[in-house]
């Protein structure tokens, strides 16, 4: 990693949601910060900035990451996902987003970004996952409204349907 | 169906929501996603490190020379600028949204720096001295009454600044006449629901018109407003709160913010600049709210078939250090029911408000309910227990027996619907009651420990707003004038498209109100709920005026929705008359559906929705006579049944009364205490429910939250005031691991007294689920004084005893205990490349150690071996500057020295101390060491994984700067990250 020094700027580029972005930030600057602030970004959220609640959660590299214990820097050269990148089409829900609806999956909806990050992600790699698995994945977000029976519903739903539409179209 | 069912074609259907589109894109704006003006300012808040302090002097010098830094107040300037707020009791307790002269709990707000941004103010927290002189403080809720403990208002005299005194029915001669008396003494500790959005403030002072124009995720808008006008010396109008449509989840909490709009609105004024403040986590945690715990000594008279005769019931409500409005609110919040769903007529009640060095007590869901449920529904378990039989008999035997409804309850709420019985019978066959004993006789059977716990719970909706008036005596409020009822406003509009708009007074913060006043307004209109625009947001300089207003204590459902339906039926009105003219028909026989208007016997013959709109607004002329122009309608609704205390203390503290029954069995590992919930059944009559869907939502979360309190959440205080959960590590929230999802029953018995038949169902399984599990851990173990969280370890001590001191040959030899504190201990070992001697020389040595030190600003010798040094140090969300003092003594050169030391700054106070010891290894030198580190203040709310880590790290960075001064030179970059404390062990 290039040694940097704690005051001044350092500029970046990297991808986010498909599209490049290049920006001088501050190195001390969190990924979240710079996200919300800077780009102005609406589809993460920070409920603790400890790296506990999940709210941040985006994807690295296609993998979930906690955006507040990241730094805006490391961000260089790689690719970033938040939930814009879900959309299938302009606007639309993809059909993990719809079924948290039909699920109740939500309440005030702060956590839900960062659980559909982790969910979609969880998803690609674990097409068929039991209740205690789906539960399991999600114990690294925290959902002070629904109890999070809702969600779990959602993603389980959502695997079966993948699954069942994967079947019909083979 | 009764004639009140609200059900309509949307209306009581599970329907999806209208808010959740946006929510899920991640285009909901919050409060802090809102645009601010350009050049708004930033705030952060500098806090204390003490329970309980003076403040000799804050010197704020060094602060304003910071670049981009550009305000700075403390409470001086509150002073200046406000008012304290108003109380409730009319005591010396002066409180403003700063300390003044004295910090009454860790975290207390000091001062606050503004600056072109949040980094750099926090980083200027840094620059403001504050010299406190530390005083004795109190935590315990009962250490607060001794007549020897210091006071937190010295000025009332006494920690107890109200105690009030209430008789019902006969209580003495139901207790002469008891078979028996089952005592309990209930200590329910300190917990939030801690929604995951923290408070938002921005503040704009607009000063030609005087005017503070705030944003922000306030719950009001009108509760406590008046206190904050007051507080700022300004008329209503004049202070404008505004709120956005989405918040992050509130559950009561989000009304506590209030001090925080006011310290945001006096920095604007002071700066001539927008101010916008952001909570962090650690500040959430740590000085936001907590609901009060609360110590209660219960007794029931009870005959020996389990029939209670009486109750007594003595409260010591916890409020901490200030008791900010509408606090003690809780403590009277559920008065008219303290008898629960039981049938008992005579009873007393001992209120006592106590006031403790912790962080002021607010509102947090279920205010008051979980409390009180706690200790009846044990005290009713105990009561079984002592007699012999089983507890839902003696539940049973006592039940408001059937068919008496409305009842009048001893204390004065009148529950004006159910049927409890049924409630109860149709839960044990449809939850599967039976089985479940099976169960657990075949668990027993086996050895394993498991029990089944049982709790049922008059659940309240819609707060009688005079219920508060009744910690005043009967001749204070006959001076002070009568105080009730609770209004609601909604608003429907039409545009001359038939456009259809709504606005409304609940503020939500997830429960999907929009959703349910879409559905209100779509069937009342004949459109579709996705035709209605709701708007959520509030304004106060533009909303009607009602105290009641605002989300809290489930009223949605019983008010707003209802004030929604009257406005909409105005609406609907309107039309119908403006569409017969043209239909010629009379207005009662039009119907409305798919957008269309049309008689009712002649269906053909329709007028689009749209059409009969645009002719009220564009040819008044042709509206019917007396009919008065435009569609835009307010409904406003007042319940007539929420009357005053009377004169006899009775008072029916809210609209309406729902029912909750809740059985569960859960199963006690043996080895590590840990309480898994087997099955839990939950069965709600909540009379209509407007959206089943969202109906179930609320139980699935209340239940979510009820599962935390009881075996996880709490706010942890050390015996010397330090605060030990300020992250989320720290404070535990349970996981989709830790939730089950409970089966959900329902019946249904209307509300006679709302017109859609509802009452809430927001709060019941807060109240009833913390006891349920507590029955049930009761019934696996036998014990009878359960503590929650029941946390394993709790758990573990009470069905194996307390652990047992470890076997002489694992005993650390190492250092003597230490008290108070969060206390980290340590050892471990480095080899160095240089003899012992150079290594003791570099640790003796004031330059050389001042470099091996991360994080030393400075180190100098103040005596032999006496060293002071100014260090920073941050772990996690907090940082600070320390003053450092280390003494070096026990030393045997090059072998071994005693290092003790303390430090003070903003993070809070360590001591510690640490032995080392110097080995030659191979031409080198093993230096071991083992350290022992007390932290009290915000470093030790941040807790022990994030401390201990840190901790570790600080000691790497030691040695390894150690082996390079050894060598001859200094590690290349300022490290930063620093744990002093740790060092200080090291050092040793
Ligand atoms: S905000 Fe990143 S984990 Fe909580
Ligand atoms: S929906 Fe509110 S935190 Fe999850």
């Amino acid at each position: 990693m290039p040694e940097l020094k704690t005051i001044g700027r350092k500029s970046i580029s990297f991808v986010l949601n498909g599209k490049p972005v290049v920006a001088e930030v501050e190195p001390r600057m969190l990924l979240s910060d710079f996200l919300r602030q800077e780009l102005g970004r609406t589809d993460i959220h920070v409920g603790c900035e400890h790296g506990v609640c999940g709210a941040c959660t985006i994807r690295f590299d296609g993998r979930p990451a906690r955006s507040c214990l990241m730094f805006a820097v490391q961000a260089d050269g790689h690719r970033v996902d938040t939930v814009e990148s879900l959309a299938t089409q302009e606007g639309a829900l993809n059909d993990l987003q719809r079924a948290f609806r039909t699920h109740h999956g939500l309440q005030c909806g702060y956590c839900t970004p960062g659980i559909l990050m982790s969910a979609e992600a969880y998803l690609e790699g674990h097409p068929d996952p039991s209740e205690a698995e789906v539960r399991e994945m999600l114990s690294g977000h925290l959902c002070r409204c629904t109890g999070y029976v809702g969600m779990v519903r959602a993603i389980l739903a959502t695997a079966k349907a993948r699954k069942d539409g994967k079947a019909a179209a083979e | 169906m009764s004639a009140h069912a609200g059900a309509g074609k949307y209306l009581g259907r599970p329907m999806e929501r209208v808010e959740d589109a946006t929510l899920l894109a991640g285009r909901a704006l919050f409060c802090d996603d809102q645009p601010t003006r350009p050049g708004t300012m930033h705030a952060a808040i500098l806090r204390s490190p003490h329970p309980h302090a003076k403040i000799l002097a804050i010197d704020t010098q060094a602060v304003l020379k910071r670049k981009g830094v550009k305000a700075v107040l403390t409470g001086k300037d509150i002073q200046a600028e406000t008012d304290p707020f108003l109380i409730v009791l009319r005591k010396p307790m002066d409180q403003w949204a700063l300390a003044v002269d004295r910090v009454r709990f860790v975290g207390e707000a000091v001062a606050v720096v503004v600056a072109e941004d949040r980094y750099i103010a926090e980083d200027a927290l840094d620059d403001i001295l504050v010299s406190y002189e530390p005083l004795p403080a109190v935590i315990g809720t009962m250490d607060a009454t001794k007549p020897d403990a210091p006071l937190v208002h010295p000025l009332v005299g006494s920690n107890i600044p109200s105690t009030r005194h209430f008789t019902y029915g006969d209580p003495d001669k139901a207790f002469a006449e008891a078979d028996k008396i089952v005592e309990l003494t209930i200590d329910y500790p300190r917990n939030s629901q801690t929604p995951l959005e923290g408070y938002v403030v921005v503040a704009d002072y607009r000063p030609d018109e005087k005017v503070f124009d705030v944003l922000s995720n306030f719950q009001g808008p009108f509760t406590v407003h008046p206190v904050m006008s007051k507080a700022l010396r300004c008329k209503g109008p004049q202070l404008r709160l505004r709120s956005p449509a989405y918040s992050g989840g509130g559950f009561g909490t989000k009304q506590a913010m209030f001090p925080y709009i006011v310290l945001m609105c006096v920095a604007s004024k002071k700066l001539g600049a927008p101010v916008k403040w952001v909570e962090d986590r650690w500040e959430h945690l740590t000085a936001a709210i907590a609901a009060p715990n609360r110590v209660i000594k219960a007794q029931a008279a009870v005959k020996k078939d389990g029939l209670v005769l009486g109750l007594r019931y003595e409260q010591f409500d916890d409020y901490g250090a200030y008791l900010r409005p509408p606090m003690p609110g809780p403590l009277y919040r559920q008065h008219g029911i303290m008898t629960g769903a039981y049938d008992v007529k005579n009873m007393t009640i001992t209120n006592h408000v106590v006031m403790t060095n912790k962080t002021p007590s607010g509102m947090v869901r279920g205010f008051g309910g979980p409390q009180i449920y706690y200790s009846l529904e044990r005290l009713m378990q105990r009561v079984a227990v002592e007699l012999g039989l089983d507890p839902l008999d003696v539940m049973r035997r006592n039940l408001v027996p059937r068919g008496s409804f409305p009842y009048r309850a001893a204390a004065g709420a009148l529950i004006e619907s159910g049927d409890f019985q049924t409630a109860i019978a149709n839960a044990a066959e449809e939850g599967g009651l039976a089985d479940l004993k099976r169960r657990r006789d075949e668990a027993r059977k086996q050895g394993r420990l498991y029990g089944i716990g049982y709790a049922a719970v008059v659940e309240p909706a819609q707060s009688n707003m005079g219920y508060l008036s009744t910690i005043n005596t009967v001749e204070e409020r006959h001076k002070a004038g009568p105080k009730g009822g609770n209004v609601a406003y909604t608003t429907v509009s039409v545009d001359a498209l038939g456009g259809v708009s709504v606005t409304a007074d609940s503020l939500p913060q997830g429960q999907g109100h929009a959703t349910i006043l879409a559905q209100i307004v779509a069937d009342e209109l004949g459109l579709h709920p996705h035709e209605i625009t709701c708007n959520m947001e509030r304004d106060t300089q533009r909303d009607p005026w009602s105290i009641a207003t605002g989300n809290y204590s489930s009223r949605f459902s019983s008010s707003t929705a209802v004030s929604g339906q009257i406005a909409a039926r105005k609406i609907r009105d309107k039309l119908a008359r403006i569409a017969a003219q043209n239909l010629n028909v009379t207005p009662d026989k039009i119907e409305f559906a798919n957008g269309k208007i049309f008689a009712r016997d002649n269906p053909d013959d329709s007028i689009r929705f749209s059409r009969v709109a645009g002719t009220a607004h564009w040819s008044p002329s042709e509206l019917p006579d007396g009919m008065p122009p435009g569609l835009s309608e307010i409904g406003v609704w007042s319940p007539p049944e929420l009357e005053p205390p009377n004169d006899a203390d009775q008072i029916n503290t809210s609209l309406t009364y729902g029912f909750v029954f809740d059985f569960c069995g859960v199963e006690i590992d043996r080895d590590t205490g840990q309480v898994k919930i087997d099955k839990y059944v939950t069965m709600h009559d909540s009379g209509k429910l407007l959206n089943p869907l969202l109906a179930d939502g609320q139980v699935y979360g209340a239940f979510g939250w009820g599962v935390g309190c009881a075996l996880h959440e709490e706010f942890a205080y050390d015996k010397d005031g330090s605060f030990l959960s300020g992250t989320f590590a720290d404070y535990l929230c349970p996981t989709a691991c830790e939730v089950p999802e409970p089966i959900i029953l329902h019946m249904e018995s209307p509300s006679p007294l709302t017109p859609l038949g509802a009452k809430g169902i927001g709060e019941g399984n807060c109240m009833s689920t913390p006891v349920c599990l507590a029955n049930a851990v009761a019934d696996a173990t036998g014990a009878k004084d359960l503590r929650l969280p029941l946390s394993p370890s709790k758990v573990a001590a009470l069905i194996q005893g307390d652990e047992p001191p470890p076997p002489a040959g694992q005993a650390k030899a190492a250092l003597p205990p230490m008290a108070g504190g969060r206390g980290l201990v340590g050892e471990g070992s480095t080899l160095v490349p240089a003899a012992p001697e150079a290594v003791w020389q570099t640790l003796i040595d004031p330059k050389s150690l001042a470099k091996v030190i991360p994080g030393c600003h400075s180190l100098d010798l103040v005596g032999p071996n006496r060293y002071r040094a100014v260090v920073s140090l941050g772990v996690g969300a907090v940082r600070g500057r320390f003053e450092a003092s280390v003494a070096l003594s026990d030393l045997e050169p090059p072998k071994s020295a005693l290092l003790s030391g303390d430090l003070l700054g903003p993070l809070g106070t360590a001591a510690g101390q640490g032995k080392v010891t110097l080995v030659p290894e191979g031409g080198g030198t093993r230096v071991s060491y083992a350290y022992q580190v007390v932290v009290t203040g915000k470093a030790a709310s941040i807790g022990g994984r994030l401390l201990d880590g840190a901790t570790r790290l600080v000691v790497n960075q030691f040695f390894k700067r150690l082996v390079a001064q050894t060598q001859g030179g200094a590690p290349g970059g300022a490290l930063f990250w620093d744990g002093i404390k740790r060092m200080l062990g090291i050092g040793s």
